[in-house]
């Protein structure tokens, strides 16, 4: 063994890759997906929406100082938040389905990596130009002025990109008029410049540098995908037995060769660098970007559509035996998407109908323990009890408190003879209560008695009530 | 027995040892590594000198920077006592009955009285402001000494029957059983009469002979009808409730041995505002009047 050589190195640097402007259906679509997706991200915090005076006027607005989640009419409180919880659920559920059904169309259509990576893609070709003429500024060792001019207009327009991405992002958190104001002279809290540091950072870097290697070693999703996946999902594939033996050259009524010219356009518009060819891999997104580079070329050289297409691995079979495939609809209709679809439905159908039950009157009860009760001078027992009033509407509310229970029970508030509380708009207030007893009264002479606290909104005669315990002095 | 191999060409050198035939490489670490390593160890070195580190007998190595933790937080008190000066200042000097009606003022002395009872009070009157035997209930409807602002405000400033302050509330009771101003027989009547102003005797036959007992040596503080008196800081023993306990034996204990409860003066210890929360913080726990 005296010859052996030492073992090869495990690192492969990166091939970078050069993809070629393409046009097509599935190009098209992507377009306006993009279009669609970078337009919502970057314009729904400067959407306004009036919520009257007290008010933020902001749609979409995660007010973390405040503890509160505006979403246009929408209006979630800290202890609702599994509202955000069950959206998550519902966003992962819609996941599993998709992927079921079209295997890794989030990957391919709608994921930021994608649209950013594709959006960059974009502007380094208007820059630079289309594959070939990147592939020679990449070639070119000389770092000559027009070199240099290029990367640099490239890499600022990026960083601009990235601004605008970090900059959207902290809007969501702030009113965006004001904060944009504030970004500009310079008066802006330290941590939104921060986000916008590293977001500006992260963008540039995963979207300009790192791109198809954040896809193929940094996302989990890759891996956990095939999970969700079967012969019925359908996929980008090639195919193979209408396509081999591939070739150049002109087909003759008895030329051997398949439908494929090797003319490589599959290969050179791919965003992650891989030959669909050779089936099935674990860098595909499924961008289809192949699908209408092929379609391009089967057009231009007579030959029907769909030798790259989205299929499903079951009819390969049917397929090589010059059978139809089934219907794309038998493919998506099948147990596995039809059960993502059901419980996607009814985590939305539990989250609607707890958004339309609940009250804009909400009240905690919290009986204070320390101690237990009070004996006044005349011998009646009274108990004591937070009584924390929300009010979630714009304006301020009146709201009447009573208990009810043992008729011997009377409810009084600290501070006042009324037993009314005003609680300004879009707050919550503490209110210290007392439930009295006499001194001979059932209650009193108990350990425990259950009692009802009612709140009623004077205005709308809306009522809300929560049950907690009287203690009396016991036998 | 495996035969060692023999050393490849490529292979790094080795360290020379050899146990029983085994050799071993002399792989170095990766440099990348070592370089985090020496900086760690130079960085280490500065933090020292920068920071206090070095323990030496009584104290430490201060550090060239001057860092000190309690530094720090005498820094951050006094940062919060500067942004809290002004409402402090308003809260000293405002009449004792507006703050309830300023609901800044008001909300600022509840809050930081509650944080200068669970200082201060808690130990004796407990940290729900219920009091203990001999130590007053805070959250009910009965009162020593008054118990609306201006009552609760002069109580806390000067406390009572101690000698840190000219203006204390200060009153005694008798020792009638200890300095034999009255008999057992006296002592067990007027028990029996107190007894029955607020529920049932022990012995009714003795009520009324407690009476004349009563009227002879308690009145005069405790008032005819046993309301106590408020000047005084006589208790009201006509209604349900009772300091040291309204069972026959603790009665008789009381009678004749008196009670000498205390409270120090806080005006020593407190600020006038710090005063005037506490004052708010317990008006509001339930009895205020």
């Amino acid at each position: 063994m005296s010859d052996s050589n030492p073992a090869p190195s495990l690192y492969a640097a990166r091939e970078p890759i050069f993809p070629r402007r393409v046009s097509g259906t599935f190009r098209n679509l992507k377009w306006i997906i993009m279009a669609v997706t970078l337009g919502i991200y970057y314009l729904t915090p400067w959407i306004r929406w009036d919520r009257g005076p007290s008010l933020p006027d902001q749609a979409v607005l995660l007010d973390m100082a405040n503890r509160r989640f505006y979403f246009f009419w929408i209006e979630i409180w800290p202890h609702e938040f599994y509202f955000v919880a069950g959206l998550l659920i519902m966003a992962g559920l819609g996941l599993f389905l998709f992927t079921s059904a079209l295997g890794r169309v989030w990957c391919g259509y709608a994921c930021p990596q994608t649209v950013w990576t594709d959006l960059f893609i974009l502007v380094e070709r208007w820059i630079e130009g289309d594959r070939n003429a990147r592939l020679r500024l990449h070639r070119q060792k000389k770092l000559d002025l027009r070199k240099v001019r290029l990367r640099l207009t490239k890499w600022i327009a990026w960083l601009l990109i990235g601004l605008a991405t970090g900059g959207a992002w902290v809007f969501y958190f702030a009113d965006a008029p004001t904060l944009a104001r504030d970004l500009v002279t310079g008066n802006a809290h330290p941590i939104a410049y921060t986000t916008m540091l590293i977001l500006t950072g992260t963008t540039f870097f995963f979207g300009g540098i790192a791109r198809e290697q954040i896809c193929i070693y940094a996302c989990p999703w890759p891996r956990i995908q095939a999970a969700m996946m079967d012969e019925d999902t359908l996929v980008v594939g090639y195919r193979e037995w209408r396509g081999e033996p591939r070739g150049k050259g002109k087909r003759t009524a008895d030329s051997e060769l398949g439908d494929c010219i090797d003319c490589m356009a599959c290969v050179n518009v791919c965003p992650v660098g891989i030959d669909i060819r050779d089936g099935q891999q674990l860098e595909c997104i499924t961008c289809a970007l192949c699908i209408d580079a092929c379609d391009d070329m089967m057009a231009k050289i007579g030959k029907p559509r769909g030798l790259i297409d989205y299929m499903a691995l079951s009819d390969e079979a049917n397929e090589r035996a010059g059978k139809p495939p089934k219907d794309v609809w038998k493919h998506i209709l099948r147990p596995r998407t039809i059960m993502y679809t059901s419980m996607w439905a009814a985590v939305g159908f539990a989250l609607l109908f707890a958004l339309f039950i609940r009250s804009d009157i909400d009240l905690t009860v919290a009986p204070v323990r320390n101690p237990t009760f009070v004996t006044l001078s005349d011998g009646a027992i009274r108990n004591t009890y937070d009584v924390r009033l929300r009010n979630k509407h714009g304006e301020g509310r009146v709201f009447k408190l009573s208990a009810s229970g043992d008729p011997s029970m009377r409810l009084q508030i600290e501070g006042t003879l009324y037993d009314v509380v005003n609680v300004p708009a879009d707050t919550a207030q503490l209110t210290r209560v007392y439930i009295v007893a006499s001194k001979d009264a059932a209650p009193s002479n108990t350990a425990n008695t259950p009692v009802r606290i009612w709140v009623e909104d004077l205005t709308s005669g809306e009522r809300a009530y929560k049950d907690t315990t009287f203690n009396g002095r016991g036998n | 027995m495996s035969k060692t191999p023999e050393k490849q060409p490529g292979d790094p050198k080795t360290t020379g040892h050899v146990w029983d035939g085994i050799q071993e490489f002399d792989n170095p670490m990766p440099r990348w590594w070592l370089w985090t390593f020496y900086a760690t160890i130079i960085w280490g070195v500065i933090y020292t000198i920068a920071y206090p580190a070095w323990p030496l007998v009584n104290s430490a190595t201060a550090g060239v920077l001057g860092w000190s933790t309690r530094a720090d937080v005498a820094t951050e008190i006094a940062a919060v006592e500067e942004a809290n000066a002004p409402i402090n200042d308003r809260l000293a000097s405002v009449e004792l009955t507006a703050i309830a009606a300023d609901a800044e003022l008001n909300s600022y002395a509840v809050s930081s009285g509650s944080a200068v009872f669970k200082t201060w009070c808690a130990q004796c009157h407990g940290s729900g402001a219920a009091g203990a035997k001999g130590y007053p209930n805070l959250l009910d409807d009965s009162w020593l000494w008054g118990g609306d602002m201006e009552a609760i405000h002069f109580t806390i400033t000067h406390g009572i029957r101690n000698e840190d302050s000219d203006e204390v509330r200060y009153s005694e009771m008798p020792a009638f059983g200890r300095d034999e101003l009255l008999s057992s027989e006296e002592i067990d009547q007027v028990v029996n009469y107190v007894m029955s102003l607020s529920g049932d005797p022990q012995d009714a036959g003795a009520v009324e002979a407690g009476s004349v007992v009563y009227a002879d040596n308690c009145a005069a503080c405790h008032a005819e009808d046993g309301t106590g008196d408020r000047e005084q800081g006589a208790p009201n023993l006509a209604d349900a409730l009772w300091l040291y306990g309204g069972d026959y034996d603790t009665l008789v204990d009381t009678v004749s041995n008196s009670r000498f409860g205390v409270m120090p003066a806080w005006n020593t210890r407190l600020t006038e505002a710090q005063i005037r929360a506490v004052s708010a913080y317990v008006h509001q726990l339930g009895g205020g009047e």
